[in-house]
């Protein structure tokens, strides 16, 4: 007796639960390799899986086994010249083990001395951003929000075809027939009952004519019966739809950088990885986001990525340009009700001197309320200057929505980050 | 001749057409007196003959990360294209459960439901040693409760407790088979309900062996070395717990480690049972493909001389067979130790040969078989040995010679290599006997018992290694340790005892000071 069963259709993915039980005893492992992977990887490639070894031995699960040593005899296949008697010398190092069949119960490939596997993109990505919080990301109150969403909200009488709820509404006409036909059969029971007990009469004692009245009767009733509609218009229901205000789910970002001379590749090249780790974890908490680069030597202009990151420019630096554009843009474009606003400045620190108190100004009045969060990283190996201390003062204003920190090369990026959006755990 | 006609061509197959082929090969089946659980075959994506893959091919089983583990490294070398998944896998279970991959051609579906649904699947039903050890018809029953259980206890003690739990049971898990008992059947809700009553009872009984305050009245033992004050008749001295050395380490934990709570036994059970499950497994590689590879050899032969299925699948089925029946020599790249399907088909094979046209040397070794009925000879084979005993009693010159075989003596006390015997007269005996030695499992693995646990002391336990030939264990042996002595709860020693009595090497956990330092 033989059945044949299609599981094709059935879950896939039933070792999910082991394989993150294995992600997890070995958190430690991945996420070196994974920090690695992000200081190495090309800016526009965070979004893919990565290769991950492990030393073998860190996850080797032990048994008892035999050691190397003692006296051993090995039966091999494929004698081509050997004859009884031969000796051999030792194959270097190894005791040619491999011919001990399947030996003990080593279940994973033999003599590999890493570990490799791959994780997913997804589950890069959580590593990537693994115990970080997005500052601030209560989302925007629901107050003067124009975005809305719409939710389910029951049934009601009226709406479109394409929104009937065919259960209710024939739930509702099943009602109505059994309430309109009720009082119909009930005279039509008794109409017919008597007429029954009329025609169960002698016939000297009928009445003709009572008869052909109850048969009259009997007819009309029958017919009312039959009219009454077996669905009808306001049997119909639908199920409701309401907008309800929603919580913003838009983000945009602002991207800012000084591309003034003293800004190299090198420097534009860690603001970039800086960016892109930023709109990338955006992006995982946000719906939408949209990007905004802008950048500024003496001036500021908006402009699009290739240019920001790509184009040279040279002379003097005022920070404050910028901030005064970024201001311009958020009335114009991104009304604060209903955009989580973030910024994110890069600059090696250069700034005309009276600038910087322009810039602390500008932030403390205008620019920090209506922000979530602003992050600053200085890209230098010198000392600070003016620009570095102002905003020191800015961030003991808005401790909570307000951080900078200062990266030398490339490697510190990723940590920077880290210590930038690591979660907060007091409160 | 007969006139072909087969039941299907090209590769593309539907469940029409593998129903007709199955019911072709259960007739031939029935001819060859294969007797067989009812099968249930379900046809799997590749996904989910990874999963199926991870969890050593049971249908439902417990979550730990180890299966995650494999599920990366099968997943890993499959996109490297550096294995081909094995297109099947049949469980040992009633009805008996085989898995078909649905991108097979039509004749990797017949070749897979010849090998497992009959080849596997009869060896399955009638070899002594599943027939002994394992049953059948409750194992998937006991899973799922294996399976709910574990998950209760991570919910009540939390994963990571079961997880280090798991871990030890493991490592331990070659130790925890019975070799000689057969233990009884019982099915997942008598397990459940004995369950319960077996946790009290259980903990009744350990908290009697230690007891706190020591029983004047010794019962049995006194440990080695102890003091004799207690015994001064000395009428029990010498005694010790166990009385006899236990070679079912997980059994003698689950029944006597102090510390344990019960819910932690019945862990400690439930992979112990598995355990015992797959012994029969290990112990029959060989047989087990062979048995089906030389039906599935023979009964896709039946089906082509019958016209069933046409040259284009026949080709293609015995390029198949070939490469898996392959096996390289010891000085190929590709060789990866003696691959047991090669081993075991020609075996198989080959005793066909000797009963339908045996030669002199057939009548002078096989004197029995030569000439016989090759059915029954087969079938007696398959039901009366193990890996072991199978070399040893059919292993035939020929196929010494076909393969040639030779054995190498690695002795660390000498500096060479020797070559000790080839597939000539003096060689025959001795690799057929270093042959069945390499594949009993007592010479593979360590011998390693519980020799003493000191129930009146310091509590520790004491495990004995018998060293076979001088060979020391692997340094796996501390984790090893680690792992038993957080289920003991006290400290586990090793003594590794020489085959004429003298203790060549002492291991023990938690280490000593001074050689922790060289850890």
């Amino acid at each position: 007796m033989t059945y044949f069963i299609d599981r094709r259709a059935n879950a896939k993915h039933k070792s999910a639960v082991n394989r993150q039980r294995f992600l997890d005893r070995y958190r430690t492992h991945i996420k070196r390799s994974v920090e690695e992977a992000v200081n190495r990887r090309s800016i526009t490639d965070m979004e893919r899986g990565e290769k991950v070894s492990i030393p073998a031995r860190d996850i080797s699960e032990p048994v008892f086994q035999h050691g190397p040593g003692g006296k051993r005899t090995i039966v091999s296949p494929g004698n081509k010249e050997f004859v009884e008697g031969d000796r051999i010398r030792r194959p270097g190092g190894g005791d040619g083990g491999g011919g001990a069949g399947e030996g003990g119960s080593s279940n994973q490939g033999e003599g590999m001395d890493e570990f490799a596997f791959t994780l997913s993109r997804e589950e890069f990505l959580d590593f990537v951003f693994d115990g970080l919080e997005l500052p601030h990301l209560e989302r925007k109150a629901l107050v003067d929000l124009d975005e809305v969403r719409p939710v389910r909200a029951g049934v009601s009488r009226d709406g479109v075809p394409a929104r009937i709820n065919i259960v209710r509404s024939m739930r509702e006409a099943y009602a109505r027939r059994i309430a309109m036909r009720a009082p119909i059969r009930r005279a039509l029971r008794e109409a017919l009952e008597a007429l029954e007990e009329e025609e169960s009469k002698d016939p000297v004692l009928r009445n003709p004519a009572r008869i052909a009245e109850l048969r009259a009767e009997i007819e009309r009733l029958e017919k009312r019966l039959e009219a009454v509609p077996y669905i009808d218009t306001y049997d119909l229901r639908y199920n409701n739809l309401i907008n309800q205000p929603q919580p913003s789910s838009k983000a945009v970002m602002f991207c800012v950088m000084d591309v003034s001379g003293s800004m190299t590749q090198a420097h534009k090249d860690i603001a970039k990885r800086f960016f892109l780790l930023l709109y990338l974890f955006l992006e995982r908490n946000y719906e939408k986001v949209e990007l905004v680069f802008v950048r500024h030597h003496t001036a500021a202009k908006e402009v699009d990525e290739e240019e920001f990151f790509y184009s040279r420019e040279t002379g003097g630096t005022i920070v404050s340009s910028a901030l005064t554009l970024v201001d311009e843009i958020i009335s114009k474009r991104y009304p604060p009700g209903q955009w989580n606003l973030y910024v994110a400045q890069a600059s090696d620190g250069d700034n005309w001197d009276d600038d910087s108190v322009t810039c602390r100004e500008q932030l403390v009045k205008t620019l920090m309320p209506r922000l979530q969060y602003y992050t600053y990283v200085e890209i230098t190996p010198h000392a600070h200057q003016a620009l570095w201390e102002e905003y020191e003062s800015v961030a003991a204003e808005y401790p909570e929505r307000f951080a900078m920190r200062q990266i030398v090369e490339a490697g510190d990026i990723y940590p920077v980050f880290r210590e930038l959006f690591k979660r907060r755990v007091s409160h | 001749m007969t006139r072909r006609k087969p039941i299907a061509t090209g590769s593309d197959w539907n469940f029409e057409v593998l129903e007709a082929y199955e019911s072709e090969l259960a007739r031939l089946a029935d001819e060859y007196r294969l007797d067989i659980y009812p099968n249930q075959i379900e046809i799997i994506t590749t996904e989910q003959m990874m999963d199926a893959y991870a969890s050593v091919g049971m249908p439902v089983g417990y979550h730990h990360w180890s299966f995650g583990k494999q599920f990366l490294a099968v997943e890993q070398a499959y996109r490297r294209g550096q294995m081909g998944l094995a297109y099947e896998l049949v469980i040992n279970s009633d009805p008996c459960i085989a898995y078909l991959m649905e991108e097979n051609t039509l004749m990797m579906q017949v070749l897979v439901m010849a090998h497992a649904c009959y080849g596997h699947n009869s060896f399955f039903k009638g070899n002594y040693l599943f027939r002994t050890w394992t049953d059948a018809s409750s194992i998937v029953d006991y899973l799922v409760f294996a399976r709910k259980y574990v998950a209760e206890c991570e919910e009540r003690h939390g994963v990571t407790a079961v997880e280090q739990l798991l871990d030890a049971c493991h490592a331990l898990q070659n130790y925890g088979v019975d070799r000689y008992k057969r233990p009884s059947p019982i099915s997942a809700e008598e397990e459940m309900r004995r369950q319960n009553e077996r946790a009290e009872y259980l903990q009744a009984q350990v908290n009697t062996l230690w007891r706190t305050i020591p029983d004047r009245k010794p019962a049995d033992a006194l440990p080695d070395g102890l003091d004799t004050e207690e015994d001064p008749l000395g009428l029990h001295g010498g005694g010790r717990y166990p009385p006899e050395p236990q070679e079912n380490l997980l059994y003698f934990i689950e029944k006597n480690a102090p510390l344990l709570a019960p819910w932690q036994r019945e862990i400690v059970r439930i992979v112990r049972k598995l355990a015992q499950y797959f012994y029969p497994q290990r112990q029959t590689q060989v047989m087990n493909e062979g048995w089906a590879s030389f039906w599935h050899y023979t009964l896709m032969n039946r089906l082509y001389d019958e016209g069933l299925v046409d040259e284009g699948l026949m080709l293609e089925f015995l390029q198949s067979h070939t490469a898996v029946v392959n096996q390289p020599g010891f000085d190929s790249p590709y060789y990866s130790g003696i691959n047991p399907y090669a081993l075991g088909f020609a075996m198989f094979s080959d005793i066909k040969r000797m009963c339908q046209d045996p030669t002199d040397e057939d009548r002078e070794w096989f004197p029995d078989t030569a000439g016989s009925d090759w059915l029954d000879v087969v079938h007696f084979a398959m039901r009366n040995f193990k890996d072991e005993s199978f070399i040893q009693q059919f292993l035939s010159p020929k196929v010494i010679r076909d393969l040639k075989l030779f054995t190498v003596v690695d002795d660390d006390q000498e500096d060479m290599l020797e070559v000790g015997a080839i597939h000539d007269e003096r060689g025959y005996r001795r690799i057929r006997d270093s042959l069945a030695t390499q594949y009993a499992l007592s010479v593979r693995e360590p011998n390693i018992q519980v020799y003493a646990a000191n129930i009146r002391g310091d509590r520790s336990l004491t495990l004995h290694h018998v060293q076979d030939s001088r060979r020391p264990l692997a340094r796996s042996v501390y984790p090893v340790m680690r792992h038993l002595h957080q289920l003991w709860g006290f400290p586990v020693r090793m003594e590794s005892v020489l085959e004429d009595d003298g203790v060549a090497r002492r291991y023990q956990w938690p280490l000593p000071d001074e050689e922790a330092k060289g850890h």
